[in-house]
């Protein structure tokens, strides 16, 4: 059942909420030993809050869009009282004293946390592989990682541990774990949904998405979640255009863009385009290409037309962000000091026990990135690097607006590959940092985007595509990503 | 108000100049904090004013308090600043007491900037900037030595963390450590004026720095500088640049030169002593806070702001002398002004009083905590008896004393006490005996200068006063002896 369908029969009547969890608490108990999704199941907490539930809808009050329905939530989502670790050793135990904005909304929508899930540690990495915790494994597929850092959601809707799942995504970490997951995954404009409550990692690139088995179900999460918050400056004031209510309006007359960059081989791009010259980023894989030209095909078939759009500065996104989400890493990541909370070593002084706790608390990623954010803004270098990858981003931001002037929404890959072994990327962190290539703009720009099921890879497992958009376009992206979602059903034409 | 603080508020050997420029740091009297919607209140229990925002937990995020943004905004117009669109950014360094492990603050793109402060004596010391940050918490160390080296632990009340702050450089204009005083003093009156900050030195809500530095005179360069902290009184301040200078002055002369550097008051010893070297300090690593918008204050806002702004101390002082002639001193309309009392003496003024014996009177004889029951009737009442003669000056300074005490009319007061002033046949008699019983000073006085005139009338006029038993009016012996001299 979708998260929708449960919505609704818990609603009706027809099934209770606590059936509904229990089933998944099931799942969980059977196989989350063996995938790792989890950091922590609120087994109990799930059942009495259905039960509560329940009692609502028999006494007919009203119980929320979402109500019964089992999410789960990375955790790097603060949830009062419920220890929120962001997979560290530094805030191992730590319980936060008050609950994400989006965690709030989510219980007055009706929906049933049933655990925090698995990240890289502080969200930074593209396996869920650095977590303290242990790595997360995909589901289809135990050898081989659940993309990252949104892991453990990813694989949690993935496996049916929970209908829905709340990630965080700064450069790309709900989209990519969801398109190798085979999931769907949204990364929302930036201050679409509070950051309240959300342990940062990169201030102005995070945003809070949701991923799910479906485009409605991704929408109807959305819809609990987004909106403007007091507690969050950075997020946006005014109406939204509902979301769910349109996705079956289908993409007659829509113009989609297939970027150029992110497609070397795609067979629309050189040729009779024109686009000839175009750079494009390294690595994207031919099948996962071919699924992106699969996608332009049933658009097109749906009513939409296409084309090839170029923005030549999307392939120093990678660059740029590794400038820029180091740098705010470096100084977010500074009161992790074992003064006030989390981990603490104990030494001589004050800076010599602050010295090592992040010593013993950090890991390796996470020390790497600070290190790289704090060069990067050292008095000297800032002009040189942070100050540099600010221009890039504003250029960025220009050439994509420029691009949304000739098309609706652009069109490409998610992850360059399918999901890959567990242990074959961790060597070098380059080779890691490539998998966010083809995400990283959308952060950079603050744009949203979305990452649907689309088929499959050479090797038979899950490939997303991404369909990009402007500035608070997530109507019209879902509902382009519902087209998509529809025509990969088996007989829908597309596989 | 303020005498040299010390035999080495002395001035600088000739052929040196001092040059200061200050850094305030100035608590925001908003009733929440900066960023959090938590209580900004002085001396509550430790750590009870506190939120995850202002304890930095992991997730929280700051919002800016609108009303601080105006404070701070009104108090810059006051400093005659450009007020503009600012941003936030985090200044990163370590510290327990700091939860965020950063500062958040304004750095190349401050809220105010280049506006100026003038003195009471009519000089002006230019204002860089004054921009916006927030307040650290506070650490208190104990045990052991008890001092941050050699203490046994270290508590850390975070109430004061988030607390709004504007932080107020000068420029290096100040030339005297007493104009650097009277820059503080100035500046305290502006702040109650437009009522940012009760600017409390001893309860740390004013904050002041002193970067010193010394040149030869008549030359333009800026030496190295010392930045002098832990400047916790106006005294401390005069003391501090004045022993800071001479350092400086011998080091000079010595053939060395200054390190630029932090030092700190030992206000106890009377010296600074070397804190932070410069050459080791922090790297900041200042960058745009993307936790919070920039601020764009409209031109709407600002005129606003400038409309709400009250009559500030240095026009308070302006039309007070414009009322009062310029026998008032610019000392004292600033002490009228500091005290509130300008509106009360320029009302009586308009109601018929002497506006130069009433703005003396007023300054000398009504330095008490409530003045509240003298009216500008009453006083113009009081001072019309004196100017005319019908009190001595002694009688009204006394009924100036009930007179705030029980609001009672003077002239009713003098006639209870039957206070009247000598009639002047009687008050000649007087002084004809004593000019008898000194005719040696008398002597001097007929054959003195201008000076030894003052000296001796002041001798002759206290005699008469002994005589009197304080009866006499001051001026009228003044007059007489005068007129004598005038005579002979």
């Amino acid at each position: 059942m979708t998260a929708l369908e449960i919505a609704a029969a818990v609603r009706s009547g027809e099934r209770s909420a606590l059936s509904v969890v229990d089933e998944h608490l099931a799942r969980i108990i059977e196989s989350d030993r063996e995938i790792g999704a989890f950091n922590l199941v609120l087994a109990d907490e799930a059942r009495s809050t259905a039960t509560g539930i329940d009692q609502a809808v028999a006494r007919g009050e009203p119980v929320g869009p979402l109500a019964g329905v089992p999410v789960a939530l990375k955790d790097n989502l603060c949830t009062r009282g419920v220890p929120t670790t962001c997979s560290s050793r530094m805030l191992e135990g730590w319980r936060p004293p008050y609950d994400a904005t989006v965690v709030q909304r989510l219980r007055a929508a009706g929906a049933i946390t049933v655990g925090k899930t698995n990240l890289d540690e502080f969200a930074m990495g593209s396996s869920t592989e650095n977590s303290a915790f242990g790595p997360t494994r995909n589901p289809h597929d135990t050898r081989r990682v659940p993309g990252g850092s949104s892991g453990g959601s990813a694989a949690a809707v993935a496996a049916g541990f929970a209908s829905l799942a709340l990630g965080s995504d700064t450069g790309g970490s709900i989209r990519q774990p969801a398109a190798l997951c085979g999931v769907v995954g949204l990364k929302p404009t930036y201050g679409a949904v509070s950051r309240y409550g959300l342990v940062a990692f990169a201030s102005s690139l995070d945003q809070i998405g949701p991923l799910a088995s479906t485009v409605a179900d991704a929408a109807a999460c959305y819809e609990a979640i987004s909106g403007h918050d007091p507690h969050d400056s950075t997020s946006i004031d005014g109406s939204r255009d509902p979301v769910v209510a349109g996705l079956g309006r289908g993409v007659d007359g829509l113009r989609v863009g297939v970027l150029a960059e992110l497609c070397a081989d795609s067979a629309l791009v050189g040729g009779a385009t024109g686009l000839d010259g175009v750079t494009a980023v390294e690595g994207v894989a031919p099948d996962v290409t071919a699924r992106v030209d699969a996608a332009a095909t049933a658009l097109e078939a749906a009513g939409a037309t296409i084309s090839v759009v170029s923005v030549p500065s999307a392939v120093l996104g990678l660059s740029a962000y590794y400038l820029i989400a180091p740098a705010e890493a470096s100084s977010n990541l500074a009161r992790y000091d074992g003064v006030r909370y989390g981990l603490r070593v104990e030494a001589a002084n004050a800076a010599e026990m602050n010295v090592a706790t992040r010593t013993a608390g950090f890991g390796a990623e996470v020390k790497r990135r600070i290190m790289l954010g704090t060069y990067a803004l050292s008095a000297g270098y800032y002009d040189a690097f942070y100050g540099k990858a600010l221009r890039v981003r504003t250029l960025m931001l220009r050439e994509f607006a420029a691009a949304y002037a000739d098309v609706d929404v652009l069109l490409g890959p998610t992850a360059p590959t399918t999901a890959f072994e567990l242990g074959a990327k961790t060597a070098d962190p380059l080779v890691m940092y490539l998998n966010d290539v083809c995400t990283i703009p959308s952060n950079l720009t603050g744009h949203p985007a979305v990452s649907v099921p689309f088929g499959c890879g050479d090797d038979g497992l899950p490939v997303g595509v991404q369909l990009m958009g402007p500035a608070l376009s997530e109507p019209m992206l879902l509902r382009a990503a519902a087209v998509l979602e529809q025509a990969a059903l088996p007989g829908g034409g597309a596989l | 108000m303020s005498a040299a603080g010390s035999v080495r508020e002395q001035a600088l050997p000739a052929g040196w100049e001092l040059v200061v420029g200050l850094e305030v740091h100035v608590e925001l009297s908003t009733a929440t904090k900066l960023f959090c919607g938590c209580a900004n209140r002085f001396g509550d229990e430790p750590n009870t004013n506190v939120c995850p925002v202002c304890l930095g937990l992991p997730g929280s995020l700051p919002v800016a308090n609108a009303s601080a943004v105006e404070s701070a905004m009104s108090l810059g117009r006051a400093l005659g600043c450009e007020v503009r669109g600012a941003v936030f950014a985090r200044k990163n360094y370590f510290y327990p007491d700091m939860p965020k492990d950063y500062q958040i603050s304004q750095y190349d793109q401050p809220t105010n900037i280049d506006g100026r402060l003038e003195l009471p004596d009519g000089r002006t010391v230019g204002i860089e900037r004054a921009h916006i940050e927030e307040d650290t918490g506070k650490t208190t160390h104990i045990g052991g030595g008890g001092r941050i080296h050699d203490a046994d632990h270290a508590l850390v009340d975070y109430n004061r963390a988030g607390v709004p702050l504007v932080e107020i450089v000068s420029r290096p204009d100040i030339r005297t450590a007493e104009e650097a005083r009277a820059f503080v003093r100035e500046l305290r009156a502006i702040l109650l004026a437009v009522g940012a900050s009760d600017a409390r030195m001893e309860e740390g809500s004013m904050r002041v720095d002193a970067n010193v530095s010394v040149r030869p005179a008549g030359s333009d360069e800026l030496r190295t500088r010392c930045e002098i902290k832990n400047l916790s009184s106006l005294r401390s301040l005069g003391r501090a640049i004045a022993y800071e200078a001479q350092r400086h002055v011998g080091l000079w002369s010595g053939g060395e030169r200054p390190r630029q550097e932090t030092r700190h008051w030992d206000e106890a010893n009377g010296r600074t002593t070397p804190g932070r070297s410069k050459e080791d300090a922090d790297d900041y690593r200042y960058f745009q806070d993307p936790d919070l918008v920039p601020l764009s204050p409209t031109p709407e806002v600002v005129a606003a702001i400038d409309a709400a702004l009250p009559p500030l101390p240095a026009a308070r002082r302006a039309a007070l002398i414009e009322d009062c002639g310029a026998e008032l001193s610019a000392v004292d309309a600033a002490v009228l002004v500091e005290r509130d009392q300008d509106a009360l003496v320029r009302a009586a003024v308009a109601a018929g009083a002497p506006p130069a014996l009433t703005a003396t009177r007023v300054c000398n004889d009504l330095a008490v905590e409530d003045w509240s029951k003298v009216t500008p009737q009453l006083l113009a009442e009081l001072m019309a008896m004196e100017s005319a003669g019908q009190v001595t000056a002694t009688q009204a300074k006394q009924l100036m004393a009930e007179m705030a005490d029980s609001g009672e009319a003077p002239a009713a007061i003098a006639e209870r006490r039957g206070f009247k002033a000598m009639a002047t046949d009687d008050l000649d008699t007087i002084l004809q005996r004593v000019i008898a019983d000194n005719g040696d000073a008398w002597d001097r006085y007929c054959a003195g200068d201008e000076n030894e005139r003052k000296k001796l009338a002041g001798f002759l006029t206290g005699q008469v006063m002994r005589a009197t038993r304080g009866q006499a009016d001051g001026s009228a012996v003044n007059r007489l002896l005068q007129e004598k001299v005038d005579r002979n």
